[in-house]
């Protein structure tokens, strides 16, 4: 492999070549750093660069990680590093501590190389929101990376970094990650700390790895999980190490596989249903079953989702961090207006409350598949990636996006998207999305690996 | 006609106190706002309300609310929650405070004064909020916060509306502080703000049995006087507008101690809509039997029944009582049930001690020693046993003086006693126990 490209390596393979002296640090950062010259400007996947990242990987090389570089979705907080949440809020924010994701890939030995775009406070499924301009697709610059963590996504499918960290709420990993055909892991609710990154939804907000396999999404993951006592909601149970499952056999395991009988998601459904017959030679058990209307969710994901988000913008006030609220863009502006309204009194029982009780409903419907499927099988998105502009006039767009994501963030349950599908002549992706009961990783890990492993999907790289 | 034969009050009161933990309500940071050095010293993300700041709630400080509530014979929810109470202020990091809604840890409790009982609606923990200081910086006025009292955690106790006048809030007021510090969980420094007071008061109609149709709100008071005062003042104005047809507005007033007068505040008329919801970033919380009886058996013997005891087993009175309970530390009053068991193992008077006690006359060497409080207490009272011989000297002095007197005694006159009992005790030169007078001096009378 010529040294030019070590940028697209996979961070297993990363790892392995930096143990193996195959190429050294300064080769590696070479690499990257001349993908992110050539592309950067015109993809805007990142917002800020650390430009001492390589004399930072230099000083961590004994640890696992061993300096690789990784770009982290700038709604992390990161010490003494600019943190935007891609809002002109924040705009001269910088940070005094690290978020737990921030300091825990720095334990290990991996380097935030820089800090990638979003919809601004992660509101949106497009990064088109941000305030510091769109993101554009690598796989073909004139759709969308999807979002919120297009930044992220679109870093790893343009080999601008090894791995990249993402945050979801509903859709934000797995979505983008479909879009920009890359592997986007949202992990079990509770399952990696939400300390130090700037709240959405607190209620479903989960970080997780955005890489260019599944294995990465596994490795990285085992680096992020854990009990934190500065997340109330992070649960105390230890991690498994999630590479545990990587290249196991998935025969006679239970697939309940749904297509979800909505218009518009024919094309989807049909693609899916073209490539499952991979599960069936593998072994696995396939069944068509039915999952509550993920319309429901998008009702419900609405409610919950603005009336936290107007709880958690109301601590910037404009009396610190520079800029007031009229910084805040059209977006911002409208969930706050909306979450606002649903918690008022007289109407949170008639909102709010009934959106809480409808969650349970998805939740007991996911946990009676459960009981029936090891893992649940479904498109990740209703279709490939949208246009630039999208978006406009669109109020609910991420919502329509992410709506058959929405049910498994309201429940918590870990989920995954896999490239399963390219265009040929676009060149965009689609993902297909397998999720598993709570603290289950493990599973739709299993499973994703085993797909990615028998086909040939993830093997092709950009013409950039 | 005084309004009290027309109306009745209608009062509660709402107490918040701030608890003293090591660390605050949600976060590691030191909870010591009164005697921090500086400005925002005891900050972090999370009380400073930075992105990403999580709260992480401090046990300690719920299994005290849950102990202020058994110790005030409320019921426990084994179920409770946070909640995010949503207002903007510029001492309000987060834009919301994190306080219970629904689900306080406690309810339904009571406390007794000597006007009857004062039934607790609630008793909920949320978290204390920054401070503002308007001053003036280089000839421009500023406003500046200081975040050290930002997340300490804050005890609310909600009353009942049974409080009938200004001297019961008071008691209650003062019982609730003397509990709170006998616990040790608060300090309540009401200068500071450790404890502060808010009275609701209305009058109805004697006949009246619903509540009325308005209540006014006095904020910000800060010592149990001003309390009385301003229920005191708001009854004789609220009856003055009843009287002459009028509904006292629904408002927010303060006390004004200078004029002494309550006033209103200015701005909101309206009813604030806090937008409570359950903060998503704790989860629900759940009390197992087991924390609570811990607790429960844990709780000391209270100030009110080891006054009770007192009375009954010392015969002291209950205003001796009173007094003494108004030492409020616990180890305080532990010390005197020592003293007290001892002095009653010895014979020795418990209520004279407690008189010595209350008036100041005893020197105590050490608090804490017991034996050498007791030999303090003899001390006193042998120094004032008289010597029977010098006694019997004095009188026979008296008495060969004034024969006249004995003369007039001896013909019946009773009040000629008196005479004879100050000039003995004149002659003594010191105070003396009048009843061992008495009876040398009816003695020597009579023989």
């Amino acid at each position: 492999m010529s040294k030019s490209s070590l940028n697209t390596l996979t961070l297993t393979q990363t790892i392995e070549g930096l143990k193996q002296k195959t190429f050294s640090l300064q080769e590696l950062y070479g690499a990257i750093n001349q993908a992110i010259e050539q592309n950067n400007q015109k993809l805007n996947a990142y917002l800020t660069l650390d430009d001492k990242a390589l004399a930072k990987a230099e000083k961590t090389t004994h640890l696992p990680l061993m300096g690789v570089p990784i770009a982290v979705k700038d709604n992390f907080c990161t010490k003494d590093f600019r943190t935007t949440a891609a809002s002109k809020v924040l705009d001269q924010f910088v940070p005094q501590f690290d978020s737990t994701v921030a300091k825990k890939l720095k334990e290990a030995g991996g380097v935030i190389i820089g800090k990638t775009n979003l919809d601004a406070w992660a509101h949106g499924s497009s990064t088109e929101t941000s305030g510091y301009g769109r993101t554009l697709n690598p796989r073909n610059p004139n759709y969308l990376p999807g979002g919120s963590s297009g930044g992220s996504a679109a870093a790893i499918a343009a080999d601008m970094t090894i791995a990249a960290v993402g945050s979801e709420t509903a859709g934000s990993i797995r979505q983008p990650a479909a879009w920009c055909g890359v592997v986007g892991l949202k992990p079990t609710y509770g399952r990696v700390s939400r300390y130090g990154v700037a709240a959405m939804a607190s209620s479903t907000d989960s970080p997780g790895p955005i890489t260019k396999t599944v294995e990465d999404a596994a490795l990285l993951l085992n680096f992020l999980a854990g009990h934190d006592p500065n997340d109330a909601t992070s649960s105390p149970q230890q991690a498994p190490d999630f590479t545990a499952v990587l290249n196991k056999s998935i025969k006679g395991l239970k697939i309940g596989v749904i297509y979800q009988d909505i218009p518009g998601l024919e094309m989807v459904n049909e693609k899916l249903s073209e490539q499952l017959q991979v599960f069936k030679e593998l072994g696995a058990q396939l069944e068509t079953t039915k999952a509550l209307d993920p319309r429901y969710a998008i009702g419900v994901y609405t409610v919950v989702q603005r009336a936290e988000v107007s709880s958690n913008l109301a601590r910037y006030d404009g009396i610190r961090y520079g800029h007031d609220r009229s910084y805040f863009g059209p977006e911002a502006k409208r969930r706050q207006m909306l979450g606002t309204y649903t918690l008022s009194k007289g109407y949170a029982e008639k909102y709010y409350d009934l959106a809480q009780k409808v969650r349970t409903l998805f939740l007991e419907d996911n946990n009676q598949l459960f009981k029936k499927y090891d893992v649940l099988i479904s498109a990740t998105s209703p279709g490939f990636a949208k246009k630039i502009g999208a978006t406009e006039g669109a109020a609910m767009f991420g919502e329509l996006e992410d709506m058959l994501l929405e049910p498994s963030s309201l429940t918590g349950q870990p989920g995954i998207s896999v490239p399963y599908y390219r265009d040929p002549k676009t060149h965009l992706f689609l993902g297909m999305n397998i999720v598993a009961p709570m603290w289950q990783e493990q599973r739709v890990i299993q499973v994703a690996d085993a797909f990615e492993k028998n086909t040939q999907w993830n093997t092709w790289r950009n013409p950039l | 006609m005084s309004w009290q034969e027309t109306y009745e009050p209608v009062i509660g009161l709402e107490v918040h106190v701030e608890l003293k933990t090591q660390s605050k309500m949600f976060c590691g940071c030191v909870n010591n706002p009164f005697h921090a050095k500086k400005p925002n010293i005891y900050t972090c993300p999370v009380c400073l309300g930075m992105p990403g700041g999580l709260p992480v709630p401090n046990k300690k400080a719920i299994e005290w609310t849950v102990m202020i509530g058994l110790a005030t014979n409320c019921k426990t929810n084994t179920f409770s929650k946070f909640d995010r109470k949503h207002y903007f202020y510029p001492d309000l990091a987060k834009g919301y405070q994190i306080s219970q809604y629904d689900l306080p840890f406690c309810y339904e409790g009571s406390v007794n004064t000597s006007f009857g009982k004062v039934r607790l609606n609630r008793i909920h923990l949320e978290e204390d909020t920054g401070k503002l200081l308007h001053t003036t910086i280089k000839g421009k006025k500023v406003s500046l916060v200081d975040f050290n009292r930002s997340g300490v955690p804050l005890v609310e106790i909600v009353t009942e509306p049974d409080i009938k006048n200004g001297a019961q809030a008071k008691e209650y007021g003062k019982k609730l502080r003397q509990l709170l510090r006998f616990l040790n969980v608060a300090d309540c420094d009401m200068e500071q703000g450790g404890m502060r007071l808010e009275a609701n008061i209305s009058l109805r109609k004697k006949s009246e049995k619903n509540l009325p149709k308005y209540k006014v709100e006095v904020k910000n008071i800060n010592s149990f006087r001003f309390l009385e005062q301003a229920i005191n003042f708001e009854l004789d104005r609220q009856a003055k507008l009843l009287d002459k047809g009028e509904q006292p507005k629904q408002e927010t007033r303060g006390w004004d101690s200078i004029k002494n007068q309550t006033v209103a505040h200015r701005g909101k008329e309206e009813a604030a809509d806090y937008r409570y919801f359950p903060d998503p970033d704790i989860p629900p919380i759940h009390l197992t039997r087991k924390f609570i009886q811990n607790i429960q058996d844990a709780l000391p013997e209270l100030p009110e029944t080891i006054g009770q005891r007192w009375q009954k087993e010392y015969s002291l009175h209950p205003k001796q009582v009173a007094i003494l309970l108004e030492f409020d530390e616990s180890k305080e009053l532990a010390w005197l049930d020592q003293v007290f068991a001892q002095l009653s193992k010895h014979s020795l008077p418990v209520s004279q001690f407690v008189n010595d006690f209350i008036n100041k006359k005893l020197k105590l060497p050490s608090k804490n020693s017991v034996a050498q409080t007791i030999q303090a207490f003899k001390n006193l009272h042998q120094a004032e046993t008289i010597d029977t011989r010098e006694l019997a000297t004095v009188i026979k002095q008296v008495l060969d003086e004034n024969q006249d007197a004995v003369k007039k005694y001896q013909a019946g006159e009773q009040p000629v006693f008196g005479f004879f009992m100050g000039q003995v005790m004149r002659r003594l030169g010191k105070k003396v126990d009048p009843q061992a007078i008495r009876q040398a001096l009816q003695a020597a009378l009579e023989a």
